[in-house]
């Protein structure tokens, strides 16, 4: 069990200090423009809106990390966020009696559709890509059919919630770590952590191991929808109302696996970290930060986007050893 | 119904192929097609009308193209999302830079072409010589391309190309027999048609399949598998050009036009049976898929559910078109497993 | 690899069972669901169950369509109703003031044009001492973004005057407030802010108002019974869902059969939609919320060689370009573009103690057949996107500002 557990930090080490070490000169660089441009990065109101925008994504990026070590994909974030937030404020409407019926409801309807994804992908064997995008098409034909813009009311204390800070850090934003800290713990502790590594890693011999291969992408499924599903829940907190657009206005789908990518994941499964994923994020949101100071045109962020990961990802892809550890080379696999 | 029977009296060395297909998820969406034109034609009678119907398909003809550039790529192992930035970029390209001089017409259509092309060919060359995923390199192109096409529009296009250019979209030959009214987009689509079935039999078509089965294998036996893989990138990027190129003439330029067009390819291209990770499917039950795609999307109109409703019964589609066949298959492999392996 | 998992049957069984049932359970309860009842294909809605419809704020933009403003018609972006005004001695600066645009999007044609008139209002508004800087950003068509924008600006704690074009009304409301909070003034102006903390809205006269402009203009040239196709952006914007709420009312009295789709403004997808009813019967006139949908209808019409009936629009030029070359029976309600330097003015007016009203209400004059080739010749040279009522004419850079891509 120790050696697995070695193995496990091993391949989570190498990239993730390379993501931050982009993370560090991202905002160097960033401090330097800033100044040249009459502002300042590094200031408190600053960092507040960058941690705020890192927190809704990194909880989305929670979900997807674990989906994506296995080798699937979840592109129903998007509307699993719309869901809870219009589900949340509809079921609140604004009182403070209904927070926790608002809040239960949201939690568990995001992770049933968690669950049916993973049902899906780990006992019909559909494809992770068809099947999250298949679900989430159906999500946001609910959706767009019962709700036409904002919706309902966040009870008070949600709201309060949302804006309560620490200093410069939200508390929202403490929240994220909370959750990234504890699967974290699941993922390097439990059985069913390892068995994530080792399923994505290659199926076929984690399932003669004795693996039930369906467990862990069911698991990892619904507690992608869970956390889309908490993500929905701060957007409620910050708005105040819920949005069946919000979601994919944010483009969580395709944002979350991108920074899970930058963060050193491979999307074939078997290799990714936590960690690397929210440093991903961080430089993500770096880089609007810095893009935003300046006044540059919004859509140059998708161009600059675009290039950072396709060049991190080619990069990643030169330097990585054989995805398959020679048989004795190490006792993980 | 006319057409169903046309694609089979017309060429007929398929004949043999259509009639053994019918049994497959390939050969079963011709008849689910089938199905769908009758109810189409028993809710809007007009439809039954050449002409008109000539005009449906002639309308439908941009997705069915974009279709078939998926086809290409996905057959090969990969998959496409940047077909809808490409068809933002070219709109927008031909509306700015043709404007309403019809001279600049060719110059302008040669620089689109030059434009799929290093596209294409930057999909293909990242996915293969510098191993980045297809999903993440058509992604990251994919942003770049719309990021710079809005950019320089400022967000939100405007500004029709010169109408002689647009005619490809919106016209078309008068009073021929049978059909009445041809739409140029549907001739368009009928020798793109054709020439994608020429060349899945040539020897370019067939490597393409073997690469998308295994591409170890492919390798081992002396293909180029990188090249053979670019050329379907660049081919599904010629594809997104032709459609824009049709698109822009039937629509006008707008920031919306193409959103979306290439999950509505993905889904049409797995409805047609063709494997997702490659190997498999015939191009032009990827094509039927398209078709029968839209004319769902049509009857849906017609019979007044609502338009929301639209990508929920597309997600519902794309999963029993995935998910009933793979229950079948598991179904039909346990019983012949159970008696030699121990259940798990 | 696919398959080779075993797994009993039925399992897989159930899990259809717990799909299907689950789709149902979502199906039957919508908490907060704000639709109504109003089924949007074919089924002719009334307006009497559209939620949207509020015949107080029909009744006063119908009144205010026609009212006498305030100031020189000659300068509409300097009009207003008489009403209450803002105390601005306390707003009053002694030195240039920096501007805080928190801006929804620059998504559509009218924003683009709106951009560009308030940017060439800023070059006089710096050439005079009185706006230092105004610090832009775009939240493109995101609730989250905006506020994210709003609360940097708030953290930021440099700004002098807030201006905010709120992208949805009620998902904005409360970082609207806590910029209302930090004491500086706050300008809304297009769509509303849900709130009325604000230290002063401005906008043309309204959603009801262009509403019934476009939808009296069909009903007088339509007889009794006749069918009008409605194209619908989007569902859920206020601006959209007012002017649909109106026209809708104003069919219903005037006893006209109405089909309404939502097409996203895809021009592709409202040329198929109108060939459909084309194909199915007679359509009598097209109304759409938002100018750019009007040419596609138009086109479809071409070419399916049919008449083209009524068509209303947008003065946006593509529209006004195609009615006078195509020569149909149009009308281009307003939804004045100029309100875009208003707002700025209006902080102008703020930093250098000039009382400004407290509801700025814009004049909205609908561009009829009559008034066409005034529009045309005044724009000449200007792109497809742009719009008439730009109100930019005698400010620095006209026209050529206007003019690029």
């Amino acid at each position: 069990m120790n050696g697995r557990t070695a193995a496990v930090r091993r391949t989570l080490g190498s990239t993730t200090a390379t993501v931050y070490a982009i993370f560090v000169v991202v905002a160097i660089a960033g401090a330097i423009l800033a100044a040249t441009a009459g502002s300042a990065f590094f200031t408190e109101g600053n960092l507040e809106s960058l941690l705020t925008a890192t927190t809704v994504l990194g909880l989305v990026a929670i979900g997807q990390t674990l989906v994506v070590l296995l080798g699937s994909l979840d592109l129903s974030v998007p509307f699993v966020v719309s869901l809870s937030s219009v589900l949340a404020a509809g079921v609140m409407l604004g009182s403070a009696d209904n927070l926790v019926a608002g809040i239960l409801t949201a939690v568990v309807a995001s992770t049933l559709i968690g669950l049916v994804n993973g049902l899906l992908v780990g006992l019909v064997k559909i494809n992770g890509f068809i099947a999250t995008l298949g679900i989430g098409l159906i999500v946001s034909g609910y959706l767009f059919t019962n709700y036409q813009g904002s919706t309902g009311q966040a009870s008070p204390q949600l709201v309060a919630f949302g804006g309560l800070t620490l200093g410069f850090v939200p508390v929202t934003t403490i929240l994220m770590f909370a959750c990234l800290a504890i699967v974290m713990v699941l993922l390097t502790r439990t059985r069913t952590g390892m068995h994530v590594f080792a399923v994505g890693g290659d199926p076929e011999v984690a399932r003669m191991s004795g693996v039930r291969n369906a467990v862990p992408v069911i698991v990892a499924h619904a507690l992608s929808g869970l956390f889309a599903g908490l993500a929905g829940l701060v957007v409620v907190a910050r708005l105040g109302v819920g949005s069946p657009q919000v979601g994919s206005q944010g483009g969580y789908d395709l944002l979350s696996i991108a920074a899970v990518v930058l963060g050193g994941a491979v999307l074939a499964g078997g290799r990714g970290s936590l960690w690397g994923s929210l440093g991903g994020i961080l430089i993500f949101a770096t880089i609007d930060s810095i893009l935003g100071i300046l006044q540059v045109n919004p859509y140059l962020k998708d161009v600059v986007r675009g290039v950072i990961i396709i060049v991190a990802v080619a990069v990643y892809a030169r330097r990585s050893v054989p995805r398959r550890p020679a048989r004795f080379g190490g006792g993980a696999r | 119904m006319t057409t169903t029977t046309r694609f089979t009296t017309e060429r007929r060395p398929l004949l043999a192929r259509v009639g053994r297909g019918l049994r497959t998820p390939g050969g079963a969406i011709f008849v689910l097609l089938a199905i769908l034109l009758v109810g189409l034609f028993l809710y809007n009678p007009s439809l039954g009308d050449p002409g008109q119907f000539m005009r449906f398909l002639g309308r439908t003809a941009p997705i069915l193209i974009v279709a078939l550039g998926q086809y290409f790529v996905i057959v090969s192992g990969e998959i496409d999302l940047s077909m809808a930035a490409i068809i933002a970029a070219q709109v927008v390209l031909a509306g700015n830079l043709i404007g309403q001089d019809a001279s600049r017409i060719l110059p302008v259509v040669l620089l689109m072409a030059l434009l799929a092309l290093v596209v294409g060919l930057l999909n293909g060359v990242l996915t293969t010589l510098f191993r980045v995923p297809s999903f993440i390199a058509t992604l990251g192109t994919a942003l770049v391309v719309s990021g710079i096409t809005f950019y320089a529009t400022g967000g939100a296009p405007s500004g029709n190309p010169v109408d002689s250019f647009r005619e490809i979209g919106r016209g078309g030959i008068d009073k021929v027999p049978v059909f009445g009214f041809v739409p140029y987009s549907t001739i368009v689509l009928a020798v793109l048609v054709v020439l994608a079935l020429v060349l899945m039999r040539r020897p370019f078509g067939r490597m393409l399949l073997a690469v998308g089965d295994n591409a170890r294998m492919t390798a081992l036996a002396g293909a180029s598998v990188w090249w053979l893989r670019t050329r379907a990138f660049i081919l599904s990027a010629f594809a997104s050009t032709i459609a824009a190129i049709v698109l822009v003439g039937y629509a006008g330029v707008s920031p919306v036009v193409g959103q979306g067009y290439q999950f509505i390819a993905i889904t049409a291209v797995i409805l047609g049976g063709v494997v997702l990770g490659g190997g498999r499917g015939w191009v032009l039950s990827a094509i039927a898929a398209a078709f029968a795609l839209e004319v769902l999307f049509s009857l849906l109109d017609f019979i007044g559910v609502q338009s929301t409703w639209r990508p929920a019964v597309q997600g519902v589609i794309i999963l029993v078109a995935l998910g009933v066949p793979l229950l079948r298959f598991t179904r039909r492999r346990s019983q012949t497993l159970r008696s030699n392996r121990p259940n798990k | 690899m696919k398959g080779k998992f075993v797994q009993k049957p039925r399992t897989k069984t159930m899990l259809f069972g717990v799909l299907g049932s689950l789709v149902l359970v979502l199906t039957a309860c919508a908490p907060g669901s704000n639709t109504g009842t109003t089924p949007n294909t074919g089924t002719g809605s009334t307006a009497s169950a559209n939620p949207s419809f509020d015949q107080k704020t029909f009744d006063t933009e119908n009144a205010q369509r026609t009212a006498t403003f305030t100031g020189d018609p000659a300068t509409p972006w300097l009009q207003y109703l008489p009403g209450a005004m803002v105390d601005a001695s306390k707003t009053k600066l002694d030195h240039p003031g920096k501007v805080c645009f928190s801006n929804a999007a620059l998504s559509n044609t009218w924003r683009q044009t709106g951009w560009i008139t308030m940017q060439q209002q800023l070059k006089v508004l710096q050439s005079q001492g009185v706006i230092s800087k105004l610090e832009a950003r775009n939240a493109q068509d995101s609730d989250d973004t905006q506020v994210a924008d709003i609360d940097y600006f708030i953290n930021e704690n440099n700004c002098d005057a807030y201006i905010i074009a709120p992208n949805s009304p009620k998902a904005t409301a409360g970082a609207v407030e806590r910029a209302c909070a930090t004491g500086k003034p706050v300008i809304i102006f297009d769509r509303g802010a849900g709130t009325d903390c604000e230290t002063s809205f401005v906008h043309s006269v309204g959603g009801y108002a262009w509403g019934i402009d476009s939808a009296s203009f069909i009903a007088a040239n339509v007889k009794k019974g006749g069918h009008v196709v409605a194209l619908r952006t989007a569902p859920g914007v206020d601006v959209f869902e007012q002017r649909w709420a109106a026209a809708q009312h104003i069919f219903e009295k005037a006893g006209l059969k109405v089909t309404d789709y939502l097409t996203g403004a895809d021009p592709a997808k409202i040329k198929s939609t109108l060939s459909d009813e084309i194909a199915k019967g007679t359509v009598d006139a097209v109304w759409v919320d938002l100018g750019d949908q009007a040419v596609p209808a138009v086109e479809a019409f071409e070419d399916a060689g049919k008449p083209i009936p009524v068509v209303t629009g947008e003065d946006v030029l593509s529209y006004l370009r195609a009615w006078k070359a195509k020569g149909f029976k149009g009308f281009a309600p307003v939804y004045s573009a100029y309100q875009w330097r208003t707002a700025l003015i209006a902080v102008g007016d703020l930093f250098q103690g000039k009382e400004i009203p407290k509801d700025w209400v814009l004049p909205q004059v609908p561009v009829p057949a009559d008034k066409l080739d005034a529009a045309i010749n005044a724009n000449k040279g200007m792109p497809d996107g742009h719009y008439a009522s730009f109100g930019g004419e005698d400010l620095p850079g006209y026209p050529t500002a206007w003019q690029k891509p």
